[in-house]
């Protein structure tokens, strides 16, 4: 019964959405303000009927209802309730509905949020968010519902994946969806300008906000499964260039672009149609994404398991949703091009050359991840593209950008100057490769020159964004009222800048200096990387709540000191399968030591263990984490958040309808 | 076709849920050739897997393939000749990093494509500015400017 | 201009999609199929001990002047059960079938072909996949047809079906062929 609430509330929802895009779209046509006004109503209706939906699936999976075929194959009695619920998402019906949900979400967030806007904006941005609500409301309707029965009822669940039942992995879909669908609202917005034919600084005004938390989500997102991926599959890699990975990498690398480009579209008007147009990629790659996902044709061990029938359906709704936007574009590129001159030599000219950068590491990812199923389709050979060649690239097209992120920051808007600029930069360049260089040498025993370059960088880019704020307090009286009167949204800017740069250092430091050993231990042997040693001490069996487990018990010792005891365990779950090996991590901020129990390799008590030393593997998490702090401060700078009354008397006076 | 799909999905699965790497302890002549071992088995495809390295794998072919590669290591092969003993067994597939001939042009001069493209762009985007007439949208610029915070 | 470049370079990538989706819906394209690099080469040699006469080797070149199967399979392989029934008839027409067992149990190899039928002509043991290997061969089963100059004609992933036969395999065998088989007495 509760199943058939929840796809009954699916049909409802479909028919709300259907009113919410429509309806508004004519009345913003023909000038009806009543029926622009249906918009809001729609989508906290369609939001209620989608949340009601979404709720009758957890109810079907915590009572273990298993006359629903999806229950049955993603879910089992034995599964703790928490995963239970996390299973709801695990597979390719329940996140469409998490995905559709997370749509509503924002849409209803827009609807609540945006009285600042002019109604007809307002109504024609719900509308659009409303098409595509349609769109993957009909995809699940007829061809994925996740609330089809079947008859007989199965009496036990399918799946019981103990890789699946941790917590990183129940927070990162939800992360990274959010951020997906997030990018539907920068997307709505760019439509519902082109529409009106009118794009100015107001547009972008209201448009950062949203395409910044968007931006939030999705880096965070990215950096818990990189994160979830370092911890339980036991190779201590975090990144490898997966296709569905990289699908999630591209949408970041332009929302990157396309809140660059706003904060110039909003402060100088310039760059309207690289901010329309990244704003489409942005959500259309978010779209591609799902494609690829979802339709079989890339190999992946992300991917969906799925019929090309179901990807049929989702290329032409990509067909409509892009080629629509591109079409729109085409036919209102004279209407929104920028009128103002762009001098290169300025922050607008660096940002210029920020966006193209971004795009470019873009475009070559997705042609690499594309490449080998286009030479395969096309009869031309069967290739494999991984991380040597993504690596070879990713590096030199990254190094502009570091480089470029200190010059820009610090440079002025409209006109700037070689000599002004020359004379901030000189110190911090002379500083960055001093010191830069000097790191290394004192800190590491090899000197690998990735590591000097990256080292430079790193400090180029602290005392470049340090810069910016000490700018802001130079030559005033009370610095601490300065500092007070500097936007949060600067702040930001700060953070997310010196987020990158431990980024950086993060990943060339732990990709040169890592260490990974696989050795044979006898109880009380112990192994040396550098200064650490890695002690067996004993190995013992151990039962858990539902499995039994070998558990390898070590100590590590720094310097002859000891630092930690570490636990390092081989379960094998009641429900069967293959063994599983959680592994002992000691983690540290400048580096990870990480030991893995393998097997006994004979009767004397000799056993197979990995170890590794990896430096400063956890700066790339926090390097992600900063430069999401820093997009949060800037997405709640005091600008967007004013009152109606603040806001219409702004409008009133520049002259913005 | 769908029953030789399911089974190949089916035998997959075992391998794909032993995600979880394999540790095999081995005896390396020398430094250089733990190096090139731990390189190569990062570089082969493995081959039975949903996109795993030789490295990441449990499947069993990707077992036998690494001891193959630690034994023709052992006998003095170089990197470049273990790398040809696959392919020719298996085609380009089984590399992570494709090779360069006429069908991979595209893909690893496409970048470089790309930032002459954008370079161009820019180019014609500055020439083109200096053609057109002036700014006209001046006045309301500087009332905007002096409503938004300096950022 | 640049703005419909745009939408024409989108509409390239979708019909490249299009192309993709349509060829696998027909079953013409499988991304996780590899196929072999051994068409019209030279059979790689096999050089294993034989599963029931460990002090014998099975070599490829003894199949010379004969168009034969070979066959790989396990008694792990649950699609090498269901073909067992097919390779046990096309051996009763006098197809020679020579079989390498993967990755097996020699005892369990043997008491599967005590009760299921033995169709080989000889059977290659091969535990650490070192023949598997040098055939290209990346499951299980997978079966490769020779001509009789030793060239390898055609092969198969996947259980050989009468479809499978008539459609890839069937033409490559001469009715001449198999009574010449069983008139050599090599089965």
């Amino acid at each position: 019964m509760i199943a058939e609430i929840g796809h009954f509330a699916l049909i409802l929802a479909l028919c709300l959405a259907v009113i919410q895009s429509f309806v508004p779209l004519i009345g913003a046509h023909k000038g009806y303000s009543s029926w622009v006004q249906v918009a809001s109503p729609a989508a906290l209706g369609q939001t209620l009927f989608i949340t009601i939906s979404f709720f009758c699936l957890t109810y079907v999976f915590l009572v273990d209802d298993f006359s629903v075929a999806y229950a049955v194959r993603q879910s089992n009695t034995e599964l703790p309730d928490m995963y239970k619920i996390s299973a709801v998402w695990g597979g390719h019906e329940g996140s469409l509905l998490m995905w559709v949900w997370f749509l509503a979400i924002w849409t209803a967030a827009v609807a609540l949020f945006s009285r600042t806007m002019p109604l007809i904006v307002r109504g024609r941005v719900i509308a659009v968010m409303g098409l595509i609500s349609i769109g993957f409301l009909l995809f699940m309707l007829l061809t994925s519902n996740p609330f089809d029965r079947i008859f007989p009822a199965a009496l036990e669940g399918r799946s019981l994946n103990p890789l699946l039942q941790d917590i990183g992995l129940i927070i990162h879909p939800p992360m990274l969806y959010m951020g997906y669908v997030g990018f539907a609202v920068a997307f709505a917005f760019a439509i519902a300008a082109m529409i009106g034919g009118k794009l100015d600084s107001a547009w972008a005004k209201w448009s950062r906000p949203w395409t910044l938390i968007a931006w939030v989500f999705l880096t965070v997102g990215i950096a818990l499964g990189s994160w979830w991926a370092y911890y339980e599959l036991g190779w201590g890699g975090w990144w490898f260039w997966d296709p569905v990975e990289n699908a999630s990498f591209m949408p970041w690398l332009i929302g990157t672009a396309l809140i660059h480009s706003l904060a110039a579209t909003e402060k100088r008007g310039v760059f309207k149609a690289w901010t329309v147009l990244l704003a489409v990629f942005a959500f259309s790659l978010s779209l591609l994404g799902t494609f690829l996902v979802r339709s079989g044709v890339l190999t992946s061990v992300h991917a969906f398991a799925n019929d090309p029938e179901r990807g049929i359906f989702i290329l032409i709704f990509l067909a409509i949703v892009v080629g629509g936007s591109l079409a729109l574009y085409a036919w209102r590129a004279p209407q929104i091009r920028s009128a103002v001159k762009v001098n290169m030599l300025s922050r607008e000219g660096g940002l210029l050359i920020n966006n193209i950068l971004f795009v470019t590491i873009a475009a070559s990812i997705l042609l690499g991840t594309l490449y080998p199923l286009a030479m395969d389709a096309l009869g031309a050979g069967k290739i494999s593209v991984g991380p040597p060649y993504f690596d070879a690239l990713f590096v030199p097209l990254t190094i502009p950008v570091a480089m470029l992120l200190g010059v820009a920051a610090l440079a002025r808007w409209k006109q700037d100057s070689f000599a002004r600029i020359g004379n901030k930069l000189v110190i911090p360049f002379v500083i960055s490769i001093v010191v830069g260089t000097a790191l290394p040498f004192t800190l590491l025993e090899e000197v690998k020159w990735g590591a000097v370059v990256a080292s430079i960088l790193a400090v180029w880019i602290t005392l470049t964004s340090l810069q910016g704020i000490i700018d802001r307090v130079a030559g005033k009286q009370n610095k601490l009222q300065a500092l007070r009167n500097t936007p949060r949204g600067f702040y930001g800017m700060t953070f997310a800048h010196m987020g990158v740069g431990v980024f950086v250092m993060g990943i060339t430091i732990t990709t040169l200096y890592s260490t990974e050993k696989d050795i044979r231990l006898v109880q009380g042997d112990s192994y040396d990387i550098g200064e650490y040693s890695f002690v067996l001490n004993s190995v013992a069996t151990v039962k858990g709540p539902n499995y039994r487990a070998t558990e390898g018990r070590f100590t590590a010792l720094y310097q002859g000191q000891e630092i930690s005891q570490l636990r390092s365990q081989k379960r094998l779950y009641n429900a069967g399968g293959m063994p599983m090996t959680e592994a002992g991590i000691d983690a540290g901020f400048w580096r990870d030591l990480y030991v893995s129990l393998g097997e006994e390799l004979d009767s004397n008590g000799a056993w197979s263990v990995r170890i590794y030393h990896k430096p400063f593997i956890r700066w790339i998490w926090l390097g992600a984490l900063i430069m999401a702090f820093g997009g949060l401060l800037a997405a709640t700078d005091k600008r967007y958040r004013k009152t109606v009354k603040e806001a219409r008397a702004e409008d009133a006076a520049v002259g913005v309808a | 076709m769908k029953a030789f799909k399911i089974v190949m999905i089916l035998t997959f699965l075992v391998s794909a849920f032993s995600l979880q790497a394999k540790i095999e302890t081995r005896e390396f002549a020398n430094a250089q050739m733990e190096e090139d071992y731990a390189s190569l088995v990062l570089e082969l495809r493995c081959l039975v897997c949903q996109n795993q390295s030789l490295s990441d794998s449990n499947a069993e072919l990707a077992v036998d393939m690494r001891t193959k590669v630690y034994k023709m290591l052992s006998e003095g092969k170089t990197k470049a000749e273990i790398a040809d003993f696959m392919v020719a067994r298996y085609g380009d597939f089984v590399l992570y990093r494709p090779p360069v001939k006429s069908s991979t042009f595209l893909l690893w001069f496409g970048p470089l494509i790309f930032i002459v493209i954008a370079a161009f762009i820019v180019f014609s985007f500055i020439r083109r500015q200096s053609n057109e007439k002036p700014d006209i949208g001046e006045q309301d610029q500087k009332k905007a400017h002096s409503l938004l915070d300096d950022k | 201009m640049a703005r419909y470049g745009l939408l024409i370079g989108f509409f390239i990538l979708m019909g490249v999609f299009a192309l993709v989706l349509d060829r696998m819906g027909s079953g013409e394209y499988n991304p996780r199929d590899i196929p072999t690099e051994f068409i019209g080469k030279i059979a790689p040699g096999i050089n294993v001990p034989e599963l029931y006469d460990p002090s014998k080797m099975v070599k490829a070149s003894d199949m010379q002047g004969q168009v034969w199967l070979f066959n790989v399979w396990g008694t792990w392989c649950p699609e090498c059960w269901r073909e067992h029934k097919f390779l046990n008839e096309l051996s009763k027409k006098g197809i020679p079938i020579v079989g390498l067992n993967w990755r097996d149990d020699a005892s369990e190899a043997k008491k599967m072909l005590d009760r299921m039928g033995n169709p080989f002509v000889k059977i290659g043991f091969d535990p650490d996949s070192s023949v598997a290997m040098d055939w290209g061969v990346y499951g299980a089963p997978e079966t490769f047809v020779i001509n009789a100059e030793g060239i390898v004609v055609a092969k198969h992933a996947g259980g050989i079906t009468p479809t499978v036969w008539l459609e890839k395999f069937a033409k490559h065998f001469q009715p001449a062929q198999s009574s010449t088989a069983i008139n050599n007495g090599t089965l």
